[in-house]
């Protein structure tokens, strides 16, 4: 089955720091992966290189078969692969209309009009369309400082999503939630990406969220790729044990 | 093209300060001509606000469209109004789009920073330029439009009465920018420059874009001022008159458009009635202005009418 993303021998410097280490990973089409590890391990440097935000030391990134290595996050964006951001990357001062109105004229002209007004009667259908559909509706008009930390969460997502992408990178989707929000909150989040077939790559540390959602793991460790596979077995691992999820640690202060 | 309620009222206001130039006494003909002028200088500070940008060197569109107009005029016997103005506003239009592509690489004080090296680079050029009349500068050519040439005394009136259709047309202009997709996506960038590049749109490019109109709108203020006072000297692009243009914005704020237009005007009054009181030290009037507006109405003169409106709807 041919991938929607592929990077081969991937590898970035920061000084004499590796935070990627020849990082090989092929995701197919429709594929939910979870990227696991601790910190450090290098999951966001990993999404910062597929996404344009850093330039790999070495190594290839193809998405669709086409490399996009050296190309800026618009035009990685304008190939169909959108992500979203650990802390939620949102226009503060605006309301939620208006952040997802802004994503919309984004989407549909990289030239934006001069004159021609950005709230116009599609493009807020749209919005409110996406809206309804992450259950966010009732807070279309607050202010994005107003809102609860899930929600931003959400409209991050959902933003990211109204250029239609075929692939979404989410880097922490639950981080800053409460215990409490997490499932309702992931919940919506796959049930939105399932409906419109997105290929989903997601850094999580919560392991309950990941094997809820996800058909694959890959577990970094120190900037490598340690485990690549189904959740059960990489979460059997014992070298994953040891160094991602520390239930191997848990396990042995228990026996002691 | 249809208008809105806020662009009606902007032309019924226009064209209202229009008929009252024709019963007002010439010298606040005069004060309003410039201070229109001016606003227009102030509208492409405020553009650049609004994309989290401020510029210390907005006198050097000022100051192209002033000397590109009296030039014209002086070198090549341009004597129509429509077309000097045009002429000042290409000239600075390339100037920008040459400009533009530094500029838009800077963000914050190093912005800021670097437009006021470019309107002093200009500034150093002029002062030394003896042909064309170094710090003295020199004196702009009478005006005529489309063949028509104001009668003797006539030309202030007149000259007002086409600043404020201008100044009226670029209202509505400007308001319909604010809330276009490139006026949107200038306020997304001071907002989060990185979201709206994830998004699919460069920053680069519309900054890239609205520092050109802003420069664009600066000019046709700087050719109005060198046609209104019939005289050009380099401290338009003195970074004293850049300064000016910065506290204007933030005495008026960057809400509305109207804002850059009232607040000018304010400030032409204020200052002279400043320098007809202590004529030695006016600018102390106008820097506890500045620092009333700030201390009390941080969001400048133009929150005086949206609390009314919120008052209003509550």
């Amino acid at each position: 089955m041919s991938c929607i993303l592929e990077t081969q021998g991937l590898c970035k410097a920061f000084g004499a720091v590796t935070a990627a280490k020849d990082v090989n990973v092929r995701i197919r089409p429709g594929e939910v992966v979870g990227v696991i590890g601790s910190n450090g391990a290098g999951k966001t440097t990993f999404i910062n290189m597929v996404t344009g935000y850093l330039k790999p030391s070495s190594g290839q990134v193809l998405f669709n078969g086409q490399s996009i290595i050296g190309r800026t996050p618009r035009a990685i964006t304008r190939l169909g692969m959108a992500r979203s951001f650990q802390v939620a990357q949102l226009f503060p001062q605006l309301s939620v209309m208006d952040n997802l109105l802004i994503a919309v004229a984004a989407a549909q002209n990289p030239f934006p009009s001069l004159l021609a007004p950005m709230r116009t009667a599609a493009r807020v259908a749209l919005a409110d369309a996406m809206l309804a559909q992450f259950d966010i509706a009732r807070w279309r008009d607050t202010q994005v400082t107003a809102v609860p930390q899930g929600v931003r969460k959400l409209i991050d997502i959902a933003m990211a999503l109204i250029g239609e992408p075929q692939m979404l990178l989410l880097d922490e989707p639950t981080s800053g939630v409460s215990a409490e929000e997490k499932t309702a909150l992931m919940d919506t989040v796959m049930r939105v990406v399932a409906e419109r077939r997105v290929t989903v790559l997601f850094v999580e540390h919560d392991m309950d969220v990941v094997r809820r959602y996800v058909s694959r793991i890959l577990a970094f460790y120190s900037g490598e790729v340690l485990a690549d596979g189904v959740p059960e077995q990489v979460l059997a691992n014992p070298r994953v044990q040891e160094f991602v999820t520390g239930s191997q640690k848990v396990h042995q202060r228990v026996a002691l | 093209m249809r208008l809105n309620r806020t662009e009606l009222i902007l032309l019924g206001v226009a064209l209202l300060l229009a008929a009252g130039g024709l019963i007002a006494p010439q010298w606040l003909v005069f004060l309003l001509t410039m201070a229109l002028a001016k606003s227009m200088v102030v509208q492409g500070v405020v553009m650049q606000m609004r994309a989290g940008l401020v510029t210390f060197g907005q006198g050097l569109y000022f100051c192209v469209g002033g000397y590109a107009v009296g030039m014209s005029g002086h070198f090549l016997d341009i004597s129509d109004l429509a077309l000097l103005l045009v002429i000042g506003v290409g000239a600075a239009v390339l100037l920008a789009m040459l400009l533009g592509l530094l500029m838009t690489r800077y963000r914050e004080i190093f912005f800021a920073m670097l437009s006021l090296a470019f309107s002093m680079i200009l500034y150093g050029v002029l002062v030394k330029s003896s042909a064309l009349g170094s710090t003295d500068g020199f004196n702009v050519k009478a005006w005529s439009l489309f063949g028509w040439s104001p009668a003797q005394g006539q030309a202030p009136l007149a000259l007002f009465i086409i600043i404020v259709g201008v100044c009226a047309v670029l209202a509505v202009l400007l308001h319909r920018y604010s809330r276009s997709s490139a006026g949107m996506m200038c306020e997304a960038i001071r907002e989060n420059e990185v979201r709206v590049e994830y998004l699919g749109q460069s920053p680069r490019w519309v900054l890239y874009m609205n520092y050109v109109a802003a420069a664009a709108v600066s000019a046709l203020g700087g050719g109005f001022m060198a046609l209104s006072a019939g005289h050009i000297d380099p401290e338009m692009a003195y970074w004293i008159t850049s300064g000016e243009f910065v506290f204007i914005a933030l005495l008026g704020g960057t809400a509305h458009v109207a804002a850059p237009f009232i607040a000018a005007i304010v400030f032409a009054v204020v200052r002279t009635y400043a320098i007809e009181l202590v004529p030695h030290s006016w600018q102390m009037i106008l820097g506890f202005t500045l620092l009333a507006i700030i201390v009390f109405l941080p969001k400048g003169l133009w929150s005086l009418f949206t609390g009314q409106a919120r008052r209003a709807k509550a």
